[in-house]
C-alpha cells in the first residue's frame, strides 16, 4: 500500500516534469524550466551536505562549476571531433568531475562538521574562483569558456539544437538525479549521515567514522552537483568564473533553505520559488534581490524549516480532520497580510522609481505628491496593525486545529 | 630594493591594523556567542557610508565620531530582534542568519545609496605627506589610519583586562551562568559586546571609506579576508587575531609589491617549458598575481594542519 503510494508519487513527479512543457510553452517558460531543472539539482545535492549531512557549506558552486567546466570542454572535443561521444551523456562527466573534486577536497575538509568545515569550504571556495582568473587555458578568465551542444552523434535522430528538447533530456537528468538522491538518503550510509549530523559522538560509539560518513555523503553530494553544472553546461553552452564563486554558493544556500533543509522535497520547493522569484521579478522590478534578502531573513527567523516545514506543520490538522476550521482563520490574518505587503512594495518601488508616476495595481501612483505616500503609508500601517491584532485569532484556532477535545496539554 | 620594502611594510601595517579593528570585533563576538558573524564586513561597509553621508554635510570628523555610533546601535539591534530569536534553532541557524543578514545589508545599501562608488574624502587637514622616503610619499591620513587603530588596540586590551567591565566580559565569555546568578544581566552584556564590536567595524569602514573607495562590494572584498583573519588567529583569541592581521596585512603588500614569480623559480631549477605546454599558466604565474588568494591557502593550510588556529585554544 505503502509502497503504491510512493510509486504514483514519483510517477506524478516524472509526469509533471515531462507535461509542463505542453502547458507552458513560450520561449520564456521553457528557458525558465530549464533554469528550475539545473537548480533542482544543485539544491538537493546541496540538501545532501546541510540537510543530512549537517555540513554548512560556503563554496558548494565549486562543484557545480568544476562540473560545468569540465562539460563545456568536452563539449569542445565533441565539436572538434577529437572524442565522439552523445552530449546526452555530458551532465555525467560533469558529474564525475565534481566526485573527483569531492574526494581530493573532502578528504581533508570532512574531518569535522560545523564551523571548521564552514570555515575550510569558504576558504577552497574562495580559492577556486580566485585561481579560475589565473589560470585563464581552462577557466577562460573573465569571459568563460563556450562550447556548441550541436555537434556530436545525434541521438534517436535529436540535435539538441531546441532549448525544448534541451528540457526533455534535462527533465530525464533531473529524475534519475532526484531518484537517486532519494535512495542515498534510505542507504545506510545516508541513515548514517543522519546520525552523526545529530550526534556524532554516539555514532562513533557505535563503531562509525564520522569523518568517514561525512566524507561518503561530501562525495555524493559533489557529483551530483557536478551533474547540475554538466546540465547548466548543456543549457547555456557556456561558463564562467561567476558560476563556482562564492555568490553561486550563496543562492544554493538560499533556495535548500528558504525550502527546507530538513526534507527531501524542501530544496525541490525552494529551487522552484527562487528561479520564478529570479525570472519573473526581475522583469518588474530591479530591487529584488533586495525582496530575496527580506524574504531569506525572515525565513531563518519564523520558518527555521523553510516553507516544507510550513506545509508539513500541518500535517497534525490534515490526518485528524481539522485542516478546515483554518481556512477562514487564515483568510482573516492573509488579508491584511498581503495588503501590508503590497503598500510596503509599493512604498518602496515608488522611491526608486526612474519617472514621476508609477503604475501600480492599476493605480498611479506620484512619487512627488505626499498625499499619495500618506495614503499608501496609512494603508501599510493599518494593515499592519490589522495584521497584529488577528495573529491572536489565528494562533486560537490553530490549538484549536490541533488538540481534539480529550487532549490534555502536556 | 629597500625603499619598495620599506613602503611595502608600511603599507602591510596599515592593511594589517585596519584588518584587525574588523578581527578584533569578530573575534570577541565570536568567544561570547560561538558563532562567526558573517555580517561584520557589512557593518564595517554601514560604516563607511553613514560616516559619507554625515561628511557631506558635517564634515569628516562629525562622521568620525557619529558613523560608528549609528552602526554600534543598528548592530545591538540585529543581536536583540534577530540574533537572539535565532539561537535556540542553533549555531548553523545563526550562521546561516547572519549570512543573510551580510546579503541585505548590502542590498540595502544598494537601495538607498545606489550602485555607483561613492567620492567620500579624507579631511584636508590631513592631506599632507607626513614624510618624505626615497622620494615617495607617506600620506598623514595612513599615519592618522594607524594612529587611529593603534590606539583601539591599546583601549579594547585595557578595558577587557583591567576594568571591572572587562572582567565580567571575560567571566561571562567562560560561565554565562555564574554571572547571570551573581545577578549580572548576561544578555545585555552580549547585546552591548556585539553593538561595539559592529561599532568598531564601523570605525574602520569610517577610516577605510576614503583609502579603499567606499562602494557597495567594499564588504565583500574585506569580509572573508577578515574571517581568514579570526580563523587563522585562533577562534576567539585577540592576540592571536592580532598577529594573524599584521601577517596577512604584511603577506599580501610583500607579495604585490614584489615582482618574482614562476619563471624565476624555473629559471633557479634550470627548467623551462614550451610556451604551448597546457599548463603555461602556472608556468607564468607571479607572486602579485596570487597575492589574493594567499590569505585564503593560508587559511586552508592552517585548517588542516594546525585546526585550533596560531593562539587558538585546544576544542574540547
Amino acid at each position: 500500500m505503502a509502497s503504491i503510494r510512493k510509486l504514483s508519487l514519483w510517477g506524478g513527479y516524472l509526469l509533471v516534469l515531462l507535461v509542463l512543457p505542453q502547458f507552458f510553452d513560450s520561449i520564456l517558460s521553457i528557458s525558465i524550466f530549464n533554469q528550475m531543472a539545473i537548480a533542482i539539482v544543485f539544491a538537493l545535492s546541496y540538501n545532501m551536505l546541510l540537510g543530512q549531512g549537517g555540513m554548512l557549506s560556503f563554496g558548494h558552486a565549486v562543484y557545480f562549476g568544476l562540473g560545468g567546466f569540465l562539460a563545456v570542454h568536452t563539449l569542445i572535443l565533441i565539436e572538434f571531433e577529437t572524442l565522439y561521444f552523445s552530449i546526452v551523456f555530458i551532465p555525467l562527466v560533469g558529474g564525475i568531475f565534481g566526485l573527483l573534486a569531492a574526494i581530493f577536497i573532502g578528504s581533508f575538509s570532512t574531518r569535522k562538521a560545523g564551523t571548521v568545515f564552514a570555515m575550510i569550504s569558504l576558504g577552497i571556495g574562495e580559492l577556486i574562483a580566485a585561481s579560475s582568473l589565473i589560470f585563464v587555458s581552462f577557466f577562460g578568465g573573465e569571459a568563460g569558456v563556450s562550447g556548441d551542444r550541436t555537434f556530436g552523434p545525434l541521438f534517436f535522430g535529436v540535435d539538441f539544437a531546441q532549448d525544448l528538447q534541451i528540457y526533455y533530456l534535462a527533465a530525464i537528468w533531473v529524475f534519475i538525479a532526484t531518484v537517486f538522491m532519494y535512495l542515498f538518503t534510505q542507504t545506510p550510509a545516508g541513515r548514517m549521515a543522519n546520525a552523526v549530523r545529530d550526534n556524532p559522538e554516539r555514532a562513533e560509539f557505535i563503531g562509525y567514522s564520522a569523518r568517514r560518513v561525512r566524507f561518503i555523503s561530501f562525495c555524493a553530494s559533489g557529483l551530483f552537483a557536478g551533474i547540475a553544472g554538466g546540465l547548466f553546461a548543456l543549457n547555456y553552452e557556456f561558463i564562467t568564473e561567476e558560476n563556482l564563486n562564492a555568490a553561486t554558493s550563496g543562492r544554493v544556500l538560499l533556495m535548500a533553505y528558504i525550502g527546507g533543509l530538513g526534507y527531501f522535497i524542501g530544496p525541490i520547493i525552494g529551487a522552484v520559488l527562487l528561479t520564478l522569484m529570479n525570472s519573473l521579478l526581475s522583469n518588474y522590478s530591479n530591487l529584488w534581490l533586495l525582496y530575496l534578502g527580506v524574504l531569506f531573513l525572515l525565513t531563518v527567523m519564523f520558518l527555521p524549516k523553510g516553507f516544507a516545514g510550513l506545509i508539513m506543520m500541518h500535517q497534525v490538522a490534515w490526518l485528524r480532520g481539522t485542516l478546515r476550521r483554518l481556512a477562514l482563520p487564515y483568510l482573516i490574518t492573509g488579508i491584511p497580510a498581503f495588503i501590508f505587503i503590497l503598500a510596503s512594495v509599493a512604498m518602496i518601488e515608488l522611491s526608486h522609481t526612474d519617472g514621476e508616476v508609477f503604475h501600480y495595481l492599476g493605480v498611479s501612483l506620484e512619487r512627488g505628491s505626499s498625499m499619495d505616500w500618506i495614503l499608501v503609508g496609512g494603508i501599510a500601517i493599518a494593515a499592519f496593525l490589522a495584521t497584529r491584532k488577528s495573529l491572536q485569532q489565528l494562533k486560537d484556532a490553530w490549538e484549536d486545529a490541533n488538540t481534539l477535545p480529550g487532549d490534555e496539554e502536556s | 630594493m629597500l625603499e619598495v620594502f620599506i613602503f611595502a611594510t608600511l603599507n602591510g601595517v596599515v592593511t594589517g591594523l585596519l584588518l584587525f579593528m574588523l578581527a578584533s570585533g569578530l573575534t570577541l563576538i565570536f568567544s561570547m556567542m560561538g558563532v562567526l558573524n558573517f555580517a561584520h564586513a557589512s557593518f564595517y561597509m554601514l560604516g563607511a557610508y553613514f560616516a559619507y553621508s554625515i561628511s557631506l554635510t558635517m564634515g569628516f570628523w562629525l562622521g568620525l565620531i557619529f558613523a560608528p555610533l549609528i552602526v554600534g546601535v543598528i548592530g545591538a539591534m540585529v543581536e536583540r530582534y534577530g540574533l537572539r530569536r535565532v539561537h535556540k534553532s542553533g549555531h548553523v541557524a545563526e550562521l546561516v542568519f547572519t549570512f543573510g543578514a551580510a546579503f541585505l545589508i548590502e542590498e540595502s545599501i544598494q537601495f538607498f545609496w545606489g550602485p555607483d562608488t561613492k567620492n567620500y574624502q579624507s579631511p584636508d587637514i590631513l592631506d599632507f605627506p607626513l614624510f618624505i622616503l626615497f622620494g615617495q610619499e607617506f600620506s598623514a591620513y595612513r599615519g592618522f589610519m594607524i594612529l587611529i587603530s593603534m590606539s583601539i588596540f591599546i583601549v579594547l586590551f585595557r578595558v577587557l583586562t583591567r576594568s571591572r567591565i572587562g572582567i565580567i566580559i571575560q567571566a561571562a565569555i567562560t560561565h554565562p551562568h555564574t554571572v547571570s546568578n551573581l545577578g549580572h544581566n548576561v544578555p545585555l552584556i552580549f547585546m552591548g559586546v556585539f553593538g561595539v564590536g559592529t561599532a568598531l567595524a564601523g570605525l574602520a569602514g569610517v577610516i577605510a571609506g576614503p583609502v579603499l573607495t567606499t562602494f557597495p562590494g567594499m564588504a565583500v572584498v574585506l569580509g572573508s579576508i577578515v574571517f581568514v583573519i579570526v580563523v587563522i588567529g585562533g577562534l576567539g583569541s585577540l592576540a592571536g587575531a592580532f598577529i594573524a592581521s599584521l601577517l596577512i596585512g604584511l603577506l599580501q603588500s610583500y607579495a604585490i609589491a614584489s615582482n618574482v614569480g614562476m619563471p624565476d623559480l624555473l629559471n633557479l631549477l634550470g627548467v623551462s617549458f614550451a610556451r604551448d605546454h597546457p599548463l603555461n599558466d602556472l608556468w607564468t604565474v607571479t607572486l602579485p598575481q596570487i597575492a589574493p588568494i594567499l590569505p585564503f591557502l593560508l587559511l586552508v593550510l592552517v585548517l588542516i594542519f594546525r585546526p585550533t588556529g596560531l593562539l587558538g585554544k585546544r576544542e574540547e
